[in-house]
This record gives C-alpha cells, sequence and structure tokens, in this order.
C-alpha cells in the first residue's frame, strides 16, 4: 500500500465543495482539471460514479479497470477504464493508500438483507443518487447508470479462499485522492450515511471535494 | 422430485436469452471442460431492476460464489439460488464475479478477427457483442450491462490484490445449477473468459438442462446458507404475495 502526497494547495483551487454526510455531488469536470476528495474526519466511505460527460452511456467500470491493471484495488497509478476500455481518469495523488472496487453502494433495499427487513427507511446511497439525477435531469442519467460504484477511502480485502473481508478503516482526517480527469467527465458521489456497518466508523462525516485547473 | 423438461447445447461461441419462471431449474454442464459462461439477470416486469454484483458479495461476504449463494437484484430480491455446484474433479468449483467479459479487441489480440465470411458460425464471438445483441432485444443497451457471472471461471486474488485466471478446477462434467425464485430475464453467452489466453479460441460448448424444481422448504439449503438469504427470501415472498 503506497502513498503518493499531492503537490497541489487548496489556495490555488478553482472551487471548493463541502458534502455533509447523507449527501451528493454532482457536477463536471472537463479534461485537465485535477480534484481532490477529502475525507475532512476520518474513517468516512465516499461512494462515487464517474460518466463520460458527453454521453453518460459510456462511464467508470469496474470489470475494466480491475481487468486492465490486474489488480483489484485503487491507488496512486490506477487509471480509471469506462466500460468502452478508455481511460476516464488517472489517480494521480493517494495518501490513504487502498480503495475499494468491490463493495459497491449501500441501498434501502440491500439494506433490508444485510440487517433487517425493517430498516428499509434507512438513509442510504442509493436514495442520495436517486435524489440527485432526479434534481438534475440535466446530465441525462437515469437509474441504468446506476451501478457498480468505487467507495473512497474503504478497505475490503478479498481472502485467499475467496472470501470478503471489511477490514478497519485505513483512513484518517485529512487523507485524501486526487484524480485528473482524461476526458470531460460527471462525478456523481454519494456520502454515505450508513449507520449499521463501521464503514463511516458509526459516524458519518463530511468530505470535501476540491478542484484545481 | 424435481424435473428437467429440455436439454440442449449452447456451443462455445454462442449466446442466448430466455425468460424463466419463478421454480424453474436451470443446469449448466461444462460437457468438454474449460468453458465460460458470462450471465445477467433482469426483472422482466421492470428491466430497471438487474443482477447487481456488489450486492450479492457484500450480502453474503464473498468475493466468490458456489452452493448456498443467492443471486441478489439491486432491490433486495433474489433472482436465482445456486442449489447444485458439482466439480468433476473434485478441486471445487468457483465462479467468477469481477473480470467481465472478453471484447472483440481482446479477441482479435489473442486469437483473431471475427469473420463470417471466412469463418461461418465456427466464428471468433466475444462476451461484450454476444451480451450487446440479447440486450438490444429487450431495448436495453451498454449502459445496462452491468457486472455479470462467470460461471466456471476461477478468478483469485493475492495478498497485494493482483488478480489471475486459475484452471486447476477445470474439468469435463462440472456443472452448476440455479433454481430461480422469481421470474428473471436471464441473458447468457459461452464466449471466452477475458482472461483466457489460450492458444486456440475455445470453442467449449455447454449443455443447458431447464426444468422445473421442488417447492423450497424451510429448512433450505439456500435459503438457511446465511441469515441474510432468509432475508432475500422474504423479500420474494412479499413480491408475490397472494400470487396464486
Amino acid at each position: 500500500m503506497s502513498h503518493l502526497p499531492s503537490h497541489l494547495h487548496p489556495e490555488t483551487a478553482f472551487s471548493t465543495h463541502y458534502v455533509p454526510a447523507g449527501d451528493y455531488f454532482l457536477g463536471e469536470i472537463k479534461q485537465g482539471q485535477t480534484f481532490r476528495i477529502v475525507d475532512l474526519k476520518g474513517n468516512q466511505a465516499a461512494d462515487v460514479l464517474f460518466y463520460n460527460a458527453k454521453d453518460p452511456s459510456e462511464r467508470y467500470s469496474a470489470m475494466d479497470t480491475i481487468r486492465n491493471q490486474g489488480n483489484l484495488y485503487l491507488s496512486a497509478g490506477t487509471k480509471l477504464m469506462s466500460n468502452a476500455n478508455r481511460e476516464l481518469l488517472e489517480i494521480v495523488a493517494d495518501t490513504c493508500g487502498r480503495h475499494d472496487t468491490l463493495g459497491g453502494a449501500c441501498a434501502t433495499e440491500s439494506n433490508t438483507v444485510r440487517y433487517s427487513l425493517e430498516k428499509r427507511c434507512m438513509h442510504a446511497c442509493r436514495d442520495s443518487w436517486m435524489l440527485a439525477i432526479a434534481e438534475h435531469p440535466e446530465f441525462g442519467i437515469s437509474k441504468r447508470d446506476i451501478t457498480h460504484n468505487i467507495n473512497f477511502f474503504m478497505n475490503v480485502p478479498v481472502t485467499a479462499d475467496g472470501g470478503l473481508t471489511f477490514e478497519d478503516g485505513i483512513s484518517a482526517p485529512g487523507k485524501y485522492v486526487e484524480l485528473k480527469a482524461k476526458m470531460d467527465i460527471v462525478m456523481l458521489i454519494s456520502n454515505c450515511p450508513q449507520l449499521n456497518n463501521p464503514c463511516n466508523g458509526y459516524n458519518p462525516t463530511p468530505i470535501e471535494v476540491i478542484v484545481w485547473n | 422430485m424435481s424435473k428437467m423438461l429440455y436439454t440442449t447445447t449452447l456451443p462455445g461461441n454462442g449466446h442466448w436469452s430466455l425468460e424463466l419462471r419463478r421454480g424453474s431449474l436451470m443446469k449448466i454442464t461444462d460437457i468438454e471442460g474449460g468453458a465460460n459462461v458470462g450471465m445477467l439477470f433482469y426483472n422482466p416486469r421492470n428491466l430497471l431492476e438487474r443482477y447487481n454484483a456488489p450486492d450479492t458479495l457484500k450480502c453474503q461476504h464473498t468475493f466468490k460464489l458456489q452452493r448456498g449463494n443467492c443471486l441478489y437484484s439491486d432491490m433486495g430480491r433474489i433472482f436465482a439460488s445456486i442449489v447444485e455446484d458439482y466439480s468433476a474433479n473434485g478441486e471445487g468449483n468457483w465462479h467468477d464475479t469481477i473480470c467481465g467479459n472478453s471484447t472483440a479487441e481482446l479477441v482479435e489480440q489473442q486469437w483473431g478477427k471475427r469473420d463470417y465470411q471466412t469463418h461461418r458460425n465456427q466464428w471468433k464471438q466475444n462476451g461484450y457483442d454476444a451480451f450487446l445483441v440479447e440486450l438490444a432485444k429487450y431495448g436495453l443497451g451498454r449502459a445496462d450491462m452491468a457486472s455479470n457471472i462467470n460461471w466456471f471461471s476461477k478468478v483469485i486474488a493475492d495478498d497485494h490484490g493482483n488478480i489471475k485466471l486459475d484452471t486447476k478446477n477445470q474439468c469435463a462434467g462440472n456443472s452448476v445449477t440455479l433454481r430461480f425464485e422469481m421470474d428473471t430475464l436471464v441473458i447468457m453467452h459461452a464466449c471466452p473468459h477475458p482472461l483466457n489466453k489460450s492458444e486456440a479460441y475455445p470453442f467449449t460448448s455447454v449443455e443447458i438442462e431447464l426444468g422445473e424444481a421442488d417447492p423450497v422448504s424451510d429448512d433450505d439449503y439456500c435459503k438457511n446458507f446465511r441469515e441474510e438469504n432468509q432475508r432475500g427470501f422474504q423479500n420474494n415472498k412479499l413480491y408475490y404475495l397472494s400470487n396464486k
């Protein structure tokens, strides 16, 4: 697990966005821009999807990304590939060390399976995404496009005999991941509100998105 | 007794889609050894409800699929349970959940271009295009191509997360049987796994048997494999409430 800090300074940023727990970020990042997602208080899961800004049916693909790098985890140097096997983004800095590609996002529906049928009204990432796409039809994103996301700041190791474990958070206050857009992209983040497992340390906290030209 | 009613062969470069009703069985057998079967599921009544790999993996705390596991939709329901999983050489079956499909580019690099003019029905089809063809019949496209299952393909990860295709378990006679817990649109292909590096294009066909399952008992293996699956089955029961 390697760390690679950034050379960029927040004072020179083009824009900064504060995202409380349970809320979403939906916005365009232009080709060549760099953005940083900051885990402000530590151990917060940021569930993220990326799309080609010109055509959301081309999107971040976990399958193509994992296959392209021959590895399950995301860290500095990872190229995020689309479902057309084209490069969408590159992770250019990372002080957390490892990010998850397998666990996906929580949803009110999967919460009923994981915890209890009676927990179906607890807020979840998928509901944040549904609100985001409903409030912003200009991005042309529908439920068809809401799929297998990245979980930044989460550590979900795979065991030798094919098990999946949820480890203690490796993230900490101020840790970040920084990415450079290789084409105009749209980023959709749910700042995870999950309270039923330790992915947020049972205390969902705000994150910040900083964008540089 | 559950009974099989129809048997067919899916050739190693073939694809198919069909709707199976709740209570149906599908048994897939790797008759030659070395087959790969890509598969996706959709709710025919609402195509927006589809097989979801992350929910399937995290609900059951697993990276691989085996007997006892259920295949979940993104709406907390079970499309199908893996009721039988037979390994002919005793190495154990292990099915891939994350590598996706071979593409036209991968197939061309490895084995040469797909060319009907020259090869007719022995052309070198790829999994991605096979899925696109079947999905288009239902008004679906690449946006609907979620992370698929690859039956009979074992992909392992080391401590650093590096993956590779392990072919030790492949054997003629390996089979997997699915029992459908809700009406399901099944999209499938038998094209090569994207990590397959065989010398020649693997035209390895599979046998498909379709039939009717016995009713699901209270002590059913898959329902009780994990507590989470008990709740999944409850969600299916609600979906079919008062269905005669």
